[in-house]
């Protein structure tokens, strides 16, 4: 595998993880706020459906964005309504908000534009553009980070770094203004943030109008920037795995980066490798190896927690990561050939690891504690 | 504590629910520029106006009960599946692998062998979210829904590398032998005497979704294992206090509830396709999770709301091939009733409380 192919998997790596990560981050705000979202793929795909439709009309994808942020907010609006004002059950309204999505997206783009539940392609100033970030071209005969700087951090479009953005600004927001602190107490004890005079109702609304924005600006890129229009079902699962991405990273924005990040890779992996040729074997091995040590290591450590003998620990931990990487050095070639992983283990991979995640194999993930209960204030 | 009458609570509230959804159904019907007067004629016709349409209706009908019966089995113990729909899909390898290896005589064999097989392949999926569930406290939700996305995946595998015969491109098994074919509601009503289209996929298996109805009431309301789950959704720390073993009854209860969404897979499988396809339970599983909120989780109520929504499929489906109406329709409806009966339920109760309350004193 040249260094050519590993740039071009890492690009798409990052361009198939952008409207993972900007879910996840939606996802992570409305839960931190004690609010359980599983509403965000069909917030994701009505966003989608409305900025495509708008962008095609207008001519314009800003304000496709804007329709697709709308309709997304509109979303919000109801699950809130259901979750926060009627105290319903917010998971059965996150179910009610996908297929709610999932019928209406076809419903009107069949009604617009008579093509079988998507909008027409969307050309020239109906997309985001990719942009080039200033010296890219200049930079593109220097040795290695030439190509990396050309290929890899530039030519995405606005979203993708607007994503990225959004993580440091979700750390911020969350852990050092009073607003985030106040957000994050909603969803650990909401009786606390009433006391304190802050209305619990409002800061989870706020929540889950942040939510409804990231998913909008999630579904509007995956129909203007990474694909040129509207088709049915396009989200296709894209809100459950940043859900999946959300618990993998414990409800933190910067492991939200890593999560998104890591399935993205698999996402970027499984598009490429539709069949399976041998660089695959190289990276599928390491990579199962990689969770199958790091599980040991994980499964040693939790056994000797428990005994508590610092020491021993350490000096254990050492040799078993030597070891791991030994087995890995070692098994790459053998099983190079003997190892033939399908695509379909490929898509299934990230709903594997939460699943392994949640197991709490690996750490354990623990959600906010106020998460999808309603609020009542004592009277 | 009980503010309202027990028939308002079991029947006018999920009607007020289902009128509000079809109010705004009809009003998304207005909306796309068709006559909601009309479509709902057409509906009727299609779906009740003859013993063909009754067929489509009874048949859909039946994949709804198992699903349905399978969430709400799993919301007495407080639990929410949203795992039918992988776990019918697994419930389908089981049907086709039972009907495919094994040499049955007579159909009733086959059934009785399919049922069993479906029952324990759906379980088995339904049981390691429940473990980690009621051993590690990973959120059933979440697992089920990774668990769908995971059945899917294998299923691919499943069709796409092993069960495809050789030479052939469709990812599906071969036709299952004609042993297994199950007779229809033609095949049964003819004896005695009733006409039923021969084309309609409805068959022996609706009477097994019926007997299915009696044996989860029996269980829910007759038993000690019935008392116990209901016991522990309404206080698990008054359950644990009256001895009840909380890892039993959300093991016991998720099992059944994926054993039923398995036995699924013996009506579209087995009855109507008589072969495994990719995506053969299309939606069937989540359609449950409707069916058993407008039924209240009671097995009577889901025979109703399964059958309401076998009319909806259906006639969903003859306003998508006669009108410019989408089949998406019905999902728009099906998200519409969740989110009523399911999630807004206190926006319908708090007025209704509050009315009865004023009667209540009024009389007083």
């Amino acid at each position: 595998m040249d260094f050519l192919t590993v740039l071009q998997i890492l690009d798409s790596t990052v361009r198939l993880a952008t409207p993972l990560l900007l879910a996840c981050l939606a996802g992570l705000f409305s839960e931190r706020a004690g609010i359980f979202d599983i509403g965000l793929e069909g917030k994701m795909l009505i966003a989608a459906f409305f900025s495509a439709a708008l962008a095609y009309v207008t001519g314009s994808v800003w304000l496709g964005l804007l329709a697709g942020i709308a309709a997304s907010l509109a979303l919000s609006a109801v699950h809130g309504l259901a979750s926060i004002t009627f105290r319903g059950n917010q998971l059965i309204s996150g179910v009610a908000i996908n297929f709610l999505a999932a019928g209406l997206t076809v419903l009107v783009a069949q009604d617009w534009f008579a093509q079988g539940g998507r909008t027409p392609s969307l050309i020239g100033a109906g997309r985001f553009e990719p942009i080039d970030l200033p010296f890219a071209n200049a930079f593109r005969g220097f040795p290695v980070l030439g190509p990396i700087y050309h290929d890899l951090i530039s030519g995405h479009t606005i979203l993708v770094y607007v994503a990225l953005l959004a993580v440091p600004a979700t750390w911020w927001v969350l852990f050092r203004t009073r607003f985030g602190l106040r957000l994050r107490a909603v969803g650990e004890n909401p009786a606390a943030v009433d006391t304190a005079g802050v209305s619990v109702v409002g800061m989870r609304y706020a929540a889950v109008a942040i939510c409804g924005v990231l998913c909008g600006i999630a579904g509007a890129y995956l129909a203007t920037a990474l694909q040129a229009g509207f088709v049915k079902d396009m989200t296709a699962g894209r809100g459950f795995i940043a859900l999946a991405a959300l618990i993998f990273a414990k409800w933190r924005p910067w492991h939200a980066l890593w999560a998104t990040l890591l399935f993205g890779f698999l996402q970027a992996i499984a598009l490429r490798y539709q069949n399976i040729d041998t660089t695959l074997f190289y990276i599928l091995a390491f990579l199962c190896l990689l969770a199958i040590v790091f599980a040991l290591v994980a499964a040693l450590v939790a056994v000797l927690r428990r005994t508590g003998f610092e020491p021993v620990k350490t000096a254990l931990m050492q040799a078993g990561g030597l070891f791991g990487a030994a087995l890995l050095v070692w098994s790459v070639p053998v099983l190079d050939f003997r190892l033939r992983i399908p695509v379909q283990f490929m898509d299934a991979l990230p709903y594997i690891l939460t699943v392994v995640i949640l197991a709490g194999f690996v750490g354990r993930a623990i959600p906010p504690r106020a998460g999808g209960e309603p609020y009542v204030k004592e009277r | 504590m009980d503010v309202m009458p027990k028939w308002a609570d079991v029947v006018l509230i999920p009607l007020i629910s289902l009128v509000l959804a079809a109010a705004l159904s009809a009003l998304v019907i207005l909306a796309i520029g068709e006559d909601p007067v009309a479509a709902v004629k057409l509906m009727i016709t299609g779906a009740l106006g003859s013993t063909y349409a009754w067929g489509y209706t009874l048949y859909y009908a039946t994949n709804f009960m198992f699903t349905g019966l399978a969430v709400a089995v799993a919301f007495h113990a407080r639990m929410f599946n949203i795992g039918g729909e992988g776990q019918a899909m697994l419930g389908g390898l089981g049907v086709a692998l039972a009907s495919l290896y094994i040499p049955w005589p007579h159909w009733s064999l086959a059934l009785a062998g399919a049922l069993v097989a479906a029952g324990l392949f759906g379980a088995a999926w339904a049981a390691i979210p429940a473990y980690m569930q009621a051993r590690r406290g990973s959120h059933i939700v979440i697992t089920t829904i990774m668990f769908n996305f995971i059945a899917a995946a294998l299923l691919n595998y499943v069709l796409v590398n092993l069960l495809r015969p050789m030479g052939s491109m469709d990812p599906a098994t071969a036709k299952f032998p004609p042993a297994t074919h199950l007779p229809t509601l033609h095949d049964l009503l003819t004896p005695l005497g009733i006409s039923f289209s021969k084309a309609a996929p409805a068959n022996v298996t609706l009477l097994l979704a019926v007997l299915a109805c009696v044996l989860v009431w029996v269980l829910i309301w007759r038993t000690r294992l019935g008392y116990e789950i209901r016991a522990y959704g309404h206080s698990e720390s008054g359950a644990i206090y009256a001895g009840i073993r909380p890892f039993r009854i959300i093991m016991v209860s998720m099992l059944i509830s994926g054993g039923l969404a398995g036995m699924m897979a013996v009506n579209n499988v087995m009855g109507e396709a008589e072969r495994l396809v990719l995506n053969s339970v299309e939606g069937a599983g989540f359609i449950g999770i409707a069916v058993a909120l407008m039924g209240r989780s009671h097995p009577f109520g889901v025979f109703i709301a399964a059958i309401l929504f076998g009319f909806l499929y259906q006639g969903g489906a003859e306003l998508a091939l006669w009108t410019t109406i989408p089949r998406e329709l019905i999902v728009v409806i099906q998200a519409l009733v969740i989110l009523f009966t399911g999630a807004l339920d206190n926006m319908v109760r708090m007025p209704l409380e509050r009315l009865f309350l004023a009667a209540r004193r009024g009389k007083a």
